[in-house]
């Protein structure tokens, strides 16, 4: 069954570095890392010491807001480091990888077991961090039954892996994956697709296939999911994205904890983007040149979304893209007058990007300005689909109104979805960091 | 090289000194500042609010440029006029002179040099205090001040009434982003009502006109508008009108360029299109009823309403100033109304309303800076009803459903 959806407000941001389609392979880390801080909202309770040994598919940590919810080791070895900051929060956890990974005897799942066991077993295999719930945009409450699950089968977003190339090969994991999936529903499982992409995915089972045309953020899970279903008020919806799908699906069909992954590498200052397979935790020292740090920004993600890491810092669980752009660390004499022709707006204030549609800009991270008090007002709708006044939410998250949040509809966002309203905002405000507190302040308060 | 490296590092030293923001407001205006982005997105869009204050005040500019001239050439024509010489107005002719520039620039620069220095002292002690970045708002501000009030007012009267202004009507709400009523239209106002001598009647229009009254070489100093409110034969022809050749504030009487200024902030996408138009709509509309009336025979010649009822509905666009209003006043975007659907309602109201004020108050016939005031405060209003229309159906998906 597929629907046809058709996204009119947006903004395609083109720059230049998309990863060509060759595939390489990383060399292997001597360390890896795990972050708890990339699992919004955990509190890590350790389950290991330093200098123990791990397998690959041991817990590291649980989360002590949800005991059940364990996240496990990408690879075997023995923990190196626990690294701790104030107050003794973990930072992150260091693994020295064995030559030879170990795997830790996950067992085998069977299609016609129930759903509490299929629960139970995605919990304790360290699969369930990968499944995330809307409201609030967190990892999924294992107790709740969501409405339906929501997977995003194409991405929109400026220099993003390309999802139909990372997942070829791995259609019967990803419908390994959707099948168990299905049984933790009442509901259906969406995916979006782009449309006339004669996409694979589109021949999965067991799924409602939507084609959607149009701008970014035509690829984000949130579109797709304010299109066919908002959640309202008392609701719960999932989501997963589909590298994750594969990941799980190849878990349970070998019974391993394989942390395999193909990622983006992209960017402006990257020489030869291109894709590269490589493990979840991976040193970014084994993906990249040491001298890239110089002058340039090192990304766990894409460019609207990711993270800022380093050299020295590692892929985080979530990520499928790594992106280098250069530091925009630099003045710019009448940067506010001159007339622009090398970076990306959204109007024509002797900004001259809407003559050039199809150009690939060179874009780095300079602000363009300073942060002011909101003024404009109209900017955000031109690139923002959601049935939602975007002005307005972000005021109320400020405000905290608890109440005017929850009528606005805040159970339906996460803050990528305010990442384009954020990017052409003139008054340089952080829209996805204001989003993401008022999440938090309603989950603290409500949820 | 040299410049940019030795500001960088007088803003390094001075980073935590009380006094950073006023250099820094000097500073970014040579230099966009090195900011990097810190967690968000990594990369933003090319505009930033001094770019889109700039597009206001580059659009601005040829009504200033013509509001000079036109200063000079009204205070001649009216000299000629009170000798008995009926001058033809023609752009090479008797307008783009020396003469009309040098007596223009010498009544129009002092005001604007007083408005923006007078407004931006304020700015920067406000920002010195709380301690925030010097933020652009008064660049529009500024600009449009000099250009909405008579060319002979003092100068003292001007700058009591932009502190009043930028204090009472911007800087007690938070500062720019957060005030209700727009600040070019407080300051008006209260030089309206506290010096109306100097702000109404059929003296301050053109310079000298009113010094010279009871006096051998007095001149006329009355605008369209108010020859239409006292039941007078208009002088001017429709060309006139639409060119801007007319008695009026300093900046408002250019149909034409007005109308420029309004095509070039649409296509930047910087002023509203729809409050424009829906302003031009309302006033017309409510022309159109007035006009209805006076066909009906409601009205007759002896009433007072006759004159300015009886204008054909199109040409309120050209007297007053309903138009720049329209252009530069009602698009502020922080005292419009802020949703699509509520900046259509806005709009209409505030044309609306401006040609009611405008025929039923023959004493003052301008109405359009009231009209403007009024929706400024009910603008939040009408956000507020087409934002629940928006909560209400999420409400009603409930319902829907549990139903």
């Amino acid at each position: 069954m597929s629907k046809d959806i058709i996204v009119k407000k947006g903004l395609n941001i083109n720059l230049v570095g998309d990863a060509i389609k060759t595939l390489d392979i990383s060399k292997s880390s001597k360390y890896y890392s795990v972050y708890p801080d990339d699992f919004h909202g955990v509190y890590p309770k350790l389950t290991i010491k330093a200098d123990e040994k791990v397998k690959a598919g041991d817990v590291l940590f649980y989360d002590k807001n949800n005991e059940k919810v364990k996240f496990v080791s990408p690879v075997s070895g023995k923990i190196n480091e626990i690294q701790r900051g104030e107050r003794r929060k973990v930072i992150s956890i260091k693994i020295e990888a064995d030559k030879e990974i170990e795997y830790k005897n996950l067992g085998k799942l069977d299609v016609k077991d129930d759903k509490n066991k299929i629960i139970d077993y995605l919990l304790n295999a360290g699969l369930w961090p990968f499944i995330k719930q809307r409201p609030y945009d967190v990892i999924a409450d294992p107790n709740m039954s969501p409405k339906s699950i929501f997977i995003s089968g194409f991405s929109s977003a400026p220099l993003s892996a390309d999802l139909d190339y990372i997942s070829k090969g791995s259609e019967e994991k990803i419908q390994i994956a959707i099948d168990l999936l299905s049984k933790l529903t009442e509901g259906e499982i969406h995916m979006s697709v782009r449309k006339n992409s004669d996409s694979i995915l589109s021949d999965l089972k067991n799924i409602t296939i939507h084609n959607v045309s149009g701008p970014h953020p035509a690829g984000n899970v949130g579109t797709l999911i304010n299109k066919v279903s908002p959640v309202n008020k008392g609701e719960v919806v999932w989501t997963i994205s589909l590298q994750d799908l594969i990941l799980i699906g190849s878990v349970v069909e070998s019974g391993k904890f394989s942390a395999e992954r193909i990622i983006a590498l992209v960017g402006s200052s990257i020489d030869n983007p291109r894709y590269i397979k490589t493990l979840i935790g991976s040193g970014m020292s084994t993906i990249l040149d040491k001298g890239i740090q110089d002058g340039n920004r090192i990304i766990s993600g894409n460019v609207l979304t990711g993270k800022q890491t380093s050299i020295k810092g590692h892929l985080d669980y979530y990520s499928n893209t790594i992106t280098v752009i250069p530091e925009g660390n630099d003045y710019d004499l009448f940067g506010w007058t001159r007339p622009i022709f090398d970076k990306i707006s959204t109007s024509r204030a002797l900004t001259f990007s809407w003559l050039m549609p199809n150009k690939k800009f060179d874009l780095n991270t300079n602000t363009n300005g300073e942060h002011r008090a909101f003024v404009v007002t109209g900017s955000y709708e031109e690139v923002f689909p959601l049935d939602i006044f975007p002005m307005r939410i972000l005021k109320a998250c400020m405000y905290k109104d608890l109440d005017e949040m929850e009528a606005l509809g805040m159970y339906e966002v996460a803050p990528e979805d305010f990442a384009l309203t954020e990017f052409v905002c003139v008054s340089k405000q952080p829209h996805q960091d204001i989003i993401r507190k008022g999440l938090d302040l309603m989950k603290k308060e409500l949820g | 090289m040299g410049i940019k490296s030795s500001l960088h590092q007088l803003k390094e030293r001075f980073k935590d000194n009380k006094l950073a923001p006023a250099f820094n407001a000097f500073h970014t205006f040579l230099y966009t500042p090195n900011d990097v982005t810190k967690g968000g997105t990594h990369i933003k869009a090319a505009d930033d609010l001094k770019r889109t204050m700039n597009m206001v005040i580059i659009s601005l500019v040829p009504c200033l440029l013509f509001g000079i001239f036109n200063a000079g050439y009204q205070h001649y024509a009216a000299v000629d006029a009170a000798n008995g010489i009926i001058r033809e107005a023609s752009f090479l002719a008797n307008f783009i002179t020396w003469e009309n520039f040098i007596l223009g620039s010498t009544k129009v620069l002092p005001l604007v040099i007083v408005s923006y220095a007078v407004g931006l002292a304020v700015e920067f002690v406000f920002a010195v205090i709380k301690g925030h970045e010097v933020e652009e708002g008064y660049l529009v501000t500024g600009m449009l001040v000099p250009l909405i009030v008579p060319v002979d007012l003092p100068l003292w009267m001007l700058s009591v009434a932009v502190i009043f202004g930028v204090i009472i009507g911007k800087e007690v709400f938070g500062g720019t982003g957060m005030n209700i009523l727009n600040p070019a239209l407080t300051i008006r106002a209260f030089l309206f009502f506290a010096y109306p001598t100097w702000m109404s009647g059929d003296k301050v229009w053109v310079h000298q006109a009113m010094e010279r009254t009871g006096t051998a070489e007095a001149i006329s100093g009355e605008t369209i508008l108010g020859s239409f409110a006292q039941n007078q034969e208009i002088i001017y022809s429709l060309s006139d009108m639409f060119i801007g050749f007319i008695p009026g504030s300093v900046g408002e009487t250019s149909k034409i360029l007005i109308i420029l200024g309004a095509l070039f902030l649409i296509f930047t996408k910087i002023g509203s299109w729809r409050i424009m138009l829906s302003t031009i709509a309302g006033a017309l509309f409510m022309g159109l009823i007035f006009n209805q009336v006076v066909d009906l025979g409601w009205i007759t010649e002896t009433s007072k309403f006759y004159g300015l009822m009886s204008v054909p509905f199109w040409e309120h666009l050209l007297i007053g100033s309903i138009l720049f209003g329209a252009v530069f006043m009602a698009t502020d975007p922080v005292t419009a109304a802020q949703t699509l659907k509520g900046k259509w309602i806005y709009g209409f109201l505030i044309g609306f309303i401006s040609i009611m004020i405008r025929v039923f108050n023959p004493a003052y016939p301008e109405g359009v800076f009231l009209a403007i005031l009024l929706m400024n405060v009910f603008a939040p209003t009408i956000d507020h009803y087409v934002v629940e229309s928006n909560i209400k159906s999420r409400l009603n998906r409930i319902k829907l459903k549990t139903s």
